[in-house]
């Protein structure tokens, strides 16, 4: 097992990967199904990963039954099946010790009454291992267990035995794989084609199985361990379980309760969850516990996972009632999820309620069932598939071998929610808040308001910029630019607790959620109250629960609940104040003294806890919030006494979005922000807010529930129950003794302030209100949001801006050294590196290479046109182009003139070329005018956000450069539809390098802590650069408080990414760029000695060029011409190119000048240096000098640098071949027609063509149907990916996720096989996420298709005979018709375009989402015309049965079209036609 | 940047020119409320920045927008004791490094804002006498300028008692002295006295300190007395009857429109007079209007250094003060206006008055070691009729012996001639050096 070291910490690891499983319906055993089961798992090889060494894989694993036979054949003597257990075991090398752990094993046995009736060395051929493989390897034995009659018993028995051992021996080198008398599993640290070689035992004809379960894993780093390959012991598992610490800290709080009549008490069997695995892991352990307790294999699934049950899903009451009680016993385990499972009888498969992982099955004439990640991974004969298609969002899909059965999902949950009585139960006991009614009314208004204002630190940008914009407009505050002000800890300010704090996001491994699209999976839902004992026997008595529709509670709703006394309800109110004058140790002993008290209300039955520092005086100083929630929390869980009661949290603190999450995160189930509510009782007293008090809090409140429902979302997490005490954040600058006490966290990144320092600046803040005088009511400005020069420091002073400007402009270099000493000889530390010294050892100035050499490691950083002006952007191009470094284009696509046009010889275009998730105009041309492709998986002032261009600000450039309409808004969605897990970031990055081969692929994320082991994913997947972006860096608009408090200083993020990546052996493979307020040669050296090869320049560049701060962009009003887009303003624009030059020129000689004084003569020589960073302790302060930079400043030994490339492996695709074959066509135009075969291995086919094609003629591509290719078989993800006009392939046979990717006006067909028995629009022949970013082309599909089909398409035209959710989201252009069915949420977020879609059970209202669309009728002659037309196409193409039979009764059929118009587009339409009408009645006026 | 800039601009010229009263107007409320709304609330504010005092103009500004005037009141009384003296006659270098400056050549009106939110608050009463309890410690001032009385408010608000020195009859220094009514009318200084001796300063006028020999009994002592000597003119014909300090006429001028009478051998007036006056800067220009105002025949104004640059000077980019050509409300009332002349000698009329004066046209040349360009004379004469010059050249910085370390300096005495908003500054920040010195005594 490796440790943490540095910053680096396993408990970041992630994973991802394949899934698949074979099934033999009549449960007849067979070889045959074993060995197609592991051809399915190497065909799935590219989904997993390797290691440095190309050779060790991440993991892969085969879960089968029991091959009785083989067993008895290895001469092992075992009692009759299903009566012995049996399984693998890892074990040390070492003999003496493996003989020690089984001596433990034989003893436990024993105890359990059973016996250890043989140990088998397990063959294996350890040759084949790669290096980090062979090094861990263990000794696998195969262990037998007998003795007892009765079956099920047995499963228990031999679970008991595994977690007795479990308990006994905690090493690393040992691992009980299975134990089982049904099924077992091999595994290792192998890749998928290894397995089969690795042990022989599964290549001998005589293991058979029914079932076999296939796993393929993807790691981000590369010390996965033998022990973390899948299947587990249930499962296995593709994706990745967002709440999995909050999940493990309840299951662990939950143990007290949890004690079952097969399983007896559970102290027997703690822990239940096994310390120190993966998500995964934990998710098999507790999945496992509830079966062993009695629970059926589906219930549990449907318990852990549940669907999303709001109004807007389409499921039956007594369902949701079900979800619903569950929901009370056990928040949901959430996150991407495709479940494969098994316990030996049954079988099968499930997805999250997003189904954001993909699994596809089908079922043969033969009894078999297949399902795996993908389609086509085993070749099965067309004419024996009687069904095919995919599991579905929250869905489940199973198989009782011993019946022969297929259960479907209905069946299945009917049979569930049937059980017991659920609806009753909770209409009896649960108790809906607002249905309370006490008659009794609480103020808003508190006493002593501005003594309390002030000792809780309120400052005027508090209400003025946070609470006020709150209540006006239900929305957060927006901002714009980074936040260039100090770190809490580095602040001399008293500062409230949670401005520690910062929130983690889902990046690249997980994907967030849109919570506004997407609602529909979100929910904010939270019960109070205490969970009952005995959980797992189901009874009425568990929803004794009070159910609040969101967190906060106002006044009147608090005080209600505080006077319940309705069926048994009681509360406590236990004050979070202490005694001021008593200090640290006064507020330590009263923490204590709560934690105390809080257990004894627990066992007095209480009921819920409500914390509260209402009672703060002159005397006693309020504990802060956070520490005194976290505090308990963490204890009660410790004394197993959390489940029973609740939280509730009345502080006058709480004033913000981030406040409440960061209570919520760590344990409280409601909050009351008294303090925030008599804010704005004062402001609708004073007429300063024009609303009603009502509307005014509940403005406020519905603003806190979207904030958080954002901040959930970014996370990738949809309800706030399992949020609640998951702890996703990290705190910068809390000692590690404070967070291992009071927030249950074991490391502190940085250390930094303890207890002591927190009481005094409670202190502090007490004094400000409590103190001898009578305050101020005009409270403090500090300067949060803009410059004062008596607030909170700013790193981009009036100075530091006007001195950079003046400099760049006189090309002075004197003035430039101004501004660095203005920047770097600052008296107090902005930023950790300001801590930094360097050791010096002087060589002269010439010695070192040349400036020129050194200034192609500046960047520009991202900044999408459309962000700024056009002026602006291009200078930066010009700038960057000249020094021959590279300008980035920004999301926003850039218009294609810019590819072509020179100024004075200089391109106009940006070497970069962003692909966001908006995928605004990137087509194949936009990519092959690329030196590099960057994949902005995040941004650092709004990780884990998307973002809305409005409609208003989309004028006709814009709108040509996004490939959309002007007038139409343009939402970038959170994640990217096609990367929600690591190995589709592999598929993407495989996609861009097919397009453009010559091209660097770069990953662009924000640093956060595990930031690191993603950046090795991230290399895993063959990314040649990696830029990590400190949570500092600008923006054009985001909320005020996710550029506070998201994502972590550029220094930690770097230096984990270095320590990682060095420790993984593959920093040498890949370039790490680092940006985030940097500003002078200092901030360049200090970054480099952390590990960056690159560095991006964002806000500098800005001001260079004019910017002054305004922190207005978002406005439209830039008055400098910078960012803005209104005409007038653009004229202000005073910035050059050459001002960039210089300021780039300066920075390489200020970078020479210091190379020079450390004594280094090249640059490189200096990367990753940590050694040569001492820390300046002068700097410190009281405050700061318990700050512990050892972490971040440990250097790993390994190469350091950059040296070589990756290894794309796109030198054999099957593009080659087509180019080839089409070589005369593509040079001199033509016509050919081609064909091949194709299997779920060629991915991105059709890619590297359209490159070539877009390289030779630009985005107008080749005329109509000159390439012509037909494909038979099944095809890999990314079918046509970036397609480009001219070419047109028709596949027959069925095809993955991604058909038609960023489609640049090819043509795709699809049809199924030749000879299939089934209707071809009942089945799936594609995957998810097809057409995502589509800009222009055609696609017709002879069957249905999974989820999120043309999402964001901006202008290509589809027609498909079926669909699943979230159909034509974000869509703004094109034509989308659909002959069938569709999931829910269609036509979320579409602003433009079009969709006709067959209604025929006429419910597809139902399944719409509303927001942004109206439904029609089509009515008009030209729509009838178009959508016939499109059908006669599609026929015409596919040959569609269902289309020529609507073709054949046009006018029956053309009556139950509804037609889908977004609502902005339609009122273009009419402007147009408007306009058109305009200039005829002119004309005819004219003529008269 | 929809609402234009507006001024409130002057007095008609043939009406201002005729009394003493303030030349500049104000605007009704709604006007000014707009003019605040065009502050554009910058991220980095450069006016707060500019101000020596740190006023939060975009706070208060954004108050004024929304009608909150008592707000505004105490967020810019908050930095500046006397804004009714800088709303008037500060050069205002918040406005010259305001981003519409910048961006429209419009800047906010801040000065003006400033000054209708202070005489807002002494229309409807906000501005009140304090009470602050004693801490009984007494600190002496010497000189009751801006710096001075700066320095008094703030160190009474903080307890201690305060008795300030001037030798003048009333305070205010050069305020009172030196700017002319119509820039800034006393009663505005009156009407602050009254407010800090409610709050128990204490003024002793016509006392002449002696710095040698300070008052005992005090614990600290600042010393604010100004910048007593003017720069002179040391050339042939400075003994005639008709050369005069600028000072000399504008003090005069304050005291007899203050109620105080001159022989007419004390005169100093420009009553049918061909006035010169030499040096560019403010106070210069200060001696025009009150020389109209008088009555002088003609007026013209010289200046050694070069004709700066109208409207913009690279040299002086935003949002450095810019070097540019000034044209203030005395100008408009007319005069000639010269630059780069030197002066040689006065002119004897014969009786031991002024005639004229010989004056030389000079050029500058850039000094190869940098600093400041070195004067060439072109031997190029001419003589200017006159019977009055006006030296309004500055001041000379004043040398300080080694005092004790419980007397501090402040204002032009310790930092040499500079603006009044400058001298409150420094009078704010020597208070401060008071209070931390006697705190731990």
């Amino acid at each position: 097992m490796i440790k943490t070291r540095g910053l680096y910490d396993p408990q970041n690891e992630h994973d991802a990967c394949g899934i698949g499983m074979m099934v033999d319906l009549k449960g007849n055993k067979t070889h045959e199904l074993v060995d197609s089961s592991l051809t399915i798992l190497e065909n799935m090889k590219h989904r997993g990963a390797e290691a440095a060494d190309n050779k060790s894989g991440d993991g892969a694993g085969i879960m089968l039954q029991i091959p009785h036979e083989f067993i008895l054949l290895q001469g092992i003597p075992v009692p009759e099946r299903l009566k012995y257990g049996t399984g693998l075991v890892f074990l040390p090398k070492d003999k003496k010790l493996r003989d020690s752990y089984l001596d433990i094993i034989r003893e436990e046995v024993a105890r359990m009454g059973l016996e250890l009736t043989h140990v088998r060395e397990v063959p294996v051929n350890s040759d084949i291992l790669g290096d980090a493989a062979k090094a861990t390897e263990p000794f696998t034995a195969q262990i037998f267990v007998t003795g007892s009659s009765e079956q099920e018993g047995l499963e228990t028995l031999l679970y008991k035995i595994r977690k007795h051992v479990e308990q006994r021996i905690d090493d690393g080198d040992f691992y009980i794989v299975s134990l089982s008398s049904r099924i077992m599993v091999y595994k290792g640290m192998l890749s998928s084609t290894q397995l089969r070689e690795y042990y022989p035992d599964l290549s001998s004809p005589f293991f058979t199985s029914a079932i076999a379960m296939v796993h393929s894993r993807f790691s981000t780093n590369t010390f996965p361990t033998w022990s973390l390959a899948q299947p587990f012991r249930m499962l296995a598992h593709n994706g990745e379980i967002n709440t999995i610490r909050g999940n493990r800290g309840w299951m662990e709080a939950r143990e007290s309760v949890l004690t079952s009549k097969t399983l007896g008490e559970v102290s027997d069997i703690h822990p239940i969850v096994q310390p120190n695995m993966s998500d995964s892991a934990s998710f098999d352990n507790v999945l496992e516990f509830f079966v062993r307790s009695g629970m059926s294999l589906p219930h549990a699934m449907a318990m852990m996972i549940p669907e999303s049950f709001n109004e807007k899903n389409p499921i039956s009451n007594k369902l949701k009632a079900f979800y619903e009680y569950h929901s009370i016993l056990m928040e949901p385990w959430d996150g991407p999820a495709a479940m494969l499972f098994t316990d030996g009888r049954y079988a099968g498969g499930m997805l999250d309620r997003n189904g954001l992982r993909p699994a596809r099955y089908l079922i043969t004439d033969d009894g078999k069932l297949i399902m795996a990640s993908e389609t086509g991974t085993i070749h099965v004969d067309a004419t024996k598939v009687i069904e095919k298609g995919k599991l579905q969002p929250g869905k489940i899909l199973l198989v009782d071998t011993d019946n022969g059965q297929i259960i479907r999902n209905d069946e299945i949950k009917n049979m569930l929610a049937s059980e017991c009585p659920y609806s009753e139960w909770l209409s009896e006991g649960r108790v809906e808040l607002a249905k309370l009614k006490s008659g009794r009314k609480a103020e808003d208004a508190v006493q002593d308001y501005t003594r309390r204002l002030r000792a809780f630190d309120y400052t005027r940008e508090d209400i003025d910029r946070v609470i006020v914009p709150m209540c006006q407009t239900a929305q957060e505050p927006l901002s714009s630019m980074g936040n260039d002000t100090q770190l809490a800890v580095l602040s001399d300010r008293p500062q409230l607790l949670f401005n520690y704090f910062r929130q983690q996001f889902a990046q690249v491994t997980n994907p967030p959620i849109d919570p506004i699209r997407e609602e529909l999976v979100m929910s904010l839902t939270e019960y109070i109250g205490a969970v009952g004992m005995n959980i797992l026997t189901p009874s009425e008595g568990h929803c004794k629960m009070v159910r609040l529709p969101q967190p906060v509670l106002t006044n009147t709703e608090l005080d209600t609940l505080r006077n319940i006394r309705y069926k048994g309800f009681n509360t406590e109110i236990l004050p979070i104040l202490y005694e001021k004058a008593k200090g640290a140790k006064g507020m330590a002993d009263a923490i204590q003294d709560l934690c105390r008290q809080a257990e004894k209300s627990v066992e007095a039955g209480i009921n819920y806890i409500i914390l509260s520092d209402r009672g703060i005086d002159d005397t006693h100083a309020a504990i802060p919030s956070l520490l005194a929630v976290s505090a308990i929390h963490h204890y009660l869980v410790s004394v197993q006494k959390r489940v029973q009661t609740a939280l509730i949290v009345e502080s006058g603190e709480i004033r913000e979005v981030m406040h409440v999450a960061l209570l919520m995160g760590y344990g409280a189930s409601a909050v009351n922000p008294y303090m925030a509510f008599a804010v704005i009782d004062d402001l609708v007293k004073k007429g300063e807010i024009q609303l009603d008090l009502e509307t005014a809090r509940h403005n406020y409140i519905k603003a806190i529930d979207k904030g958080l429902k954002k901040i959930l979302s970014k996370m990738g997490i949809s309800t706030i129950r399992s949020y609640r005490g998951a702890k996703i954040f990290e705190a910068i600058g809390l000692s590690q003794e404070l967070l291992s006490k009071y927030f249950g966290t074991a490391s502190s990144t940085i250390g930094g302030v303890t207890l002591e320092g927190l009481a005094k600046d409670a202190e502090r803040m007490h004094g400000q209100g409590f103190g001898a005088d009578t305050p101020d009511s005009v409270l403090p400005f500090v300067g949060q949001y803009s410059f004062r020069k008596d607030g909170i420091r700013h790193a981009w002073t009036p100075e530091a801006i006007s001195t950079l400007q003046l400099a760049t402009r006189l090309g002075s270099y004197k003035k430039f050294q101004e501004f660095c000493s203005i920047v770097d000889d600052k008296k107090e530390p902005l930023f950790l590196r300001d801590f930094f010294k360097f050791k010096t050892n002087p060589i002269p100035v010439d010695e070192v290479e040349p400036a020129s050499n050194i200034v192609k490691r500046f960047i520009g950083a991202a900044m999408s046109f459309g962000a700024i002006s056009k002026e602006a952007h291009e200078a930066i191009a010009i700038a960057l182009n000249t020094l021959e470094s590279r300008s980035n284009t920004g999301e926003g696509g850039e218009d294609s003139e810019r590819f072509y046009n020179n100024v004075d010889g200089v391109s106009l275009s940006s070497k970069i070329k962003q692909v966001a998730s908006g995928r605004f105009g990137v087509t194949a041309e936009y990519l092959v005018n690329a030196k590099e492709i960057q994949i902005k998986v995040a941004q650092g002032a709004k990780p884990g956000e998307g973002g809305q261009l409005p409609g208003f600000k989309v004028n006709e450039v814009i709108a040509r450069t996004r490939n959309s309409i002007a007038g139409i808004s343009l939402i970038s969605p959170p994640p990217h539809h096609d990367i929600y897990s690591i190995e589709d970031l592999a598929q993407l990055i495989f996609d861009l390098k097919n397009v453009n081969p010559e091209a660097k692929i770069s990953v662009k994320l924000v640093a956060e802590s595990g930031v690191g082991t993603i950046a090795a994913g991230v290399a895993k997947a063959k990314a040649d650069l990696v830029v990590i972006s400190g949570s500092e860096g600008g923006t054009g608009a985001s909320p005020a408080s996710s550029i506070r408090y998201a994502g972590v200083s550029p220094e930690i993020g770097l230096s984990e990414t270095q320590q990682t990546l060095v420790l993984n052996d593959l920093r040498k493979e890949i370039e790490v760029q680092v940006d985030g307020q940097l500003k002078t040669p200092r901030d360049v050296i200090s970054m480099a000695l952390l590990g960056a090869g690159e560095f991006g320049f964002g806000t500098a560049q800005l001001i260079v060029l004019g910017c002054l701060l305004m922190r207005k962009c978002h406005t439209n009003a830039c008055p400098v011409g910078v960012a803005t887009q209104d005409p007038a303003l653009r004229a202000k624009f005073r910035g050059h190119s050459q001002y960039l030059i210089n300021y780039y020129t300066f920075l390489a000689e200020g970078v020479r000048e210091l190379l020079a004084q450390l004594g280094f003569r090249r640059f490189e020589d200096i990367i990753g240096r940590t050694d040569l960073i001492e820390i300046d302790s002068t700097k410190f302060t009281e405050k700061t000098s318990h700050l512990d930079f050892s972490r971040m400043l440990t250097k790993i030994d390994g190469a350091l640098f950059k040296t070589q490339d990756q290894h794309h492996l796109i030198d054999d695709v099957l593009d080659r071949k087509i180019i080839a074959d089409s070589k005369s066509v593509i040079e001199k135009g033509g016509k050919v027609d081609l064909s091949y075969d194709i299997i779920n291995t060629n991915r991105s086919t059709g890619a590297m063509l359209s490159g070539e094609v877009a390289k030779h003629y630009g985005h107008e591509g080749l005329a109509d149907d000159s390439i012509n290719v037909t494909f038979k078989g099944s095809a890999g993800q990314s079918f046509g990916a970036f397609l480009m006009k001219g070419v047109s392939f028709k596949l027959v046979g069925e095809a993955n996720d991604y058909v038609g990717k960023g489609l640049s006006g090819g043509r795709i067909s699809i049809l199924p096989f030749e000879g299939t028995k089934y209707e071809a629009q009942d089945n799936i022949i594609a995957g998810n996420t097809i057409l995502y970013g589509a800009t222009s082309g055609e696609i017709f599909i002879n069957g249905r298709v999974g989820e999120r089909f043309a999402v964001r398409n901006s202008g290509a035209t589809a027609v498909v005979e079926g669909t699943g959710d979230h159909c034509c989201e974000y869509m703004t252009g094109g034509r989308v018709v659909v002959l069938g069915t569709t999931g829910r949420n269609f036509a979320a977020g579409m602003s433009g375009g079009l969709a006709y879609v067959w209604d025929k059970n006429h419910d597809f209202d139902y399944y719409c989402n509303m927001d942004m669309i109206e439904l029609d009728l089509i009515e008009d002659k030209a729509g009838r015309d178009e959508l016939r037309s499109l059908i006669e196409k599609h026929y015409a193409a596919t040959g569609s049965k269902l289309a020529k039979q609507m073709l054949d009764d046009w006018e029956h059929y053309v009556g139950e079209f509804i037609q889908v118009t977004p609502i902005e587009y339609r009122r273009i339409l009419q402007e147009e036609r408007m306009k058109a009408l305009q200039q005829k009645i002119d004309s005819v006026q004219r003529d008269y | 940047m929809t609402v234009p800039r507006q001024d409130a601009g002057h007095r008609p010229i043939h009406e201002r020119i005729a009394d003493f009263s303030e030349v500049e107007q104000t605007l009704n409320d709604s006007s000014r409320q707009l003019q605040a709304s065009r502050c554009m609330d910058c991220g980095v504010p450069f006016c707060h920045w500019a101000c020596p005092l740190g006023n939060k103009q975009p706070e208060w500004q954004d108050a004024v927008y929304k009608g909150k005037w008592e707000l505004a009141y105490k967020l810019l009384s908050a930095t500046n004791d006397f804004p009714e003296f800088t709303g008037r006659i500060c050069p205002a270098l918040c406005e010259k490094s305001c981003a519409l400056n910048l961006c429209i050549d419009a800047p906010v009106t801040v000065r003006e804002n400033e000054c209708s939110i202070i005489e807002h608050a002494f229309r409807e009463g906000y501005v009140q006498p304090n009470t602050y309890a004693r801490n009984g410690k007494k600190v002496a001032i010497i000189g009751a300028g801006p710096a001075g009385l700066s320095a008094s408010v703030r160190l009474n608000c903080l307890g201690y008692d305060v008795t300030l020195f001037d030798k003048m009859p009333s305070a205010g220094g050069l305020v009172r002295y030196g700017i002319p009514n119509f820039k800034l009318d006393k009663y505005v200084i009156d009407r602050r006295m009254a407010i800090m001796e409610q709050e128990g300063i204490k003024f002793q006028f016509n006392t002449m300190v002696d710095l040698n020999d300070l008052p005992k009994g005090f614990d600290a002592y600042i010393i604010s007395n100004g910048t007593p000597t003017a720069r002179d003119l040391k050339i042939p014909g400075r003994e005639l009857k008709g050369v005069y300090f600028a000072l000399q006429m504008l003090t005069q001028q304050n005291l007899r429109l203050a109620g105080k009478e001159f022989t007419p051998e004390e005169t100093v007036s420009a009553k049918g007079k061909k006035v010169l006056v030499i040096g560019g800067g403010d106070t210069g220009s200060d001696c025009i209007g009150t020389c109209h105002r008088q009555g002088a025949v003609s007026v013209t104004q010289i200046e050694i250094m070069p004709k700066p640059p109208v409207g913009y000077n690279p040299a002086t980019p935003w949002p450095q003060w810019p070097n540019i050509l000034k044209t203030t409300t005395s100008h408009e009332e007319g005069c000639e206006r010269r630059w780069c002349l030197t002066s040689n000698k006065f002119l004897d009329d014969g009786k031991g008055n002024l005639k004229g004066v010989e004056v030389e046209t000079v050029e500058w040349v850039p000094n190869p070691e940098g600093g400041r360009p070195i004067m060439k004379p072109t031997g190029q004469k001419e003589i200017i009729d006159c019977d009055m010059v006006l030296l309004a050249m500055g001041f000379l910085k004043p040398e300080h012996p080694q005092y004790a370390e419980n007397v501090f300096l402040a204002g032009d005495a310790k930092n040499g001639a500079s603006l009044v908003v400058r001298a409150l500054a420094s009078g704010r920040e020597v208070a401060a050096q008071v209070d931390a010195y006697l705190k731990n005594k």
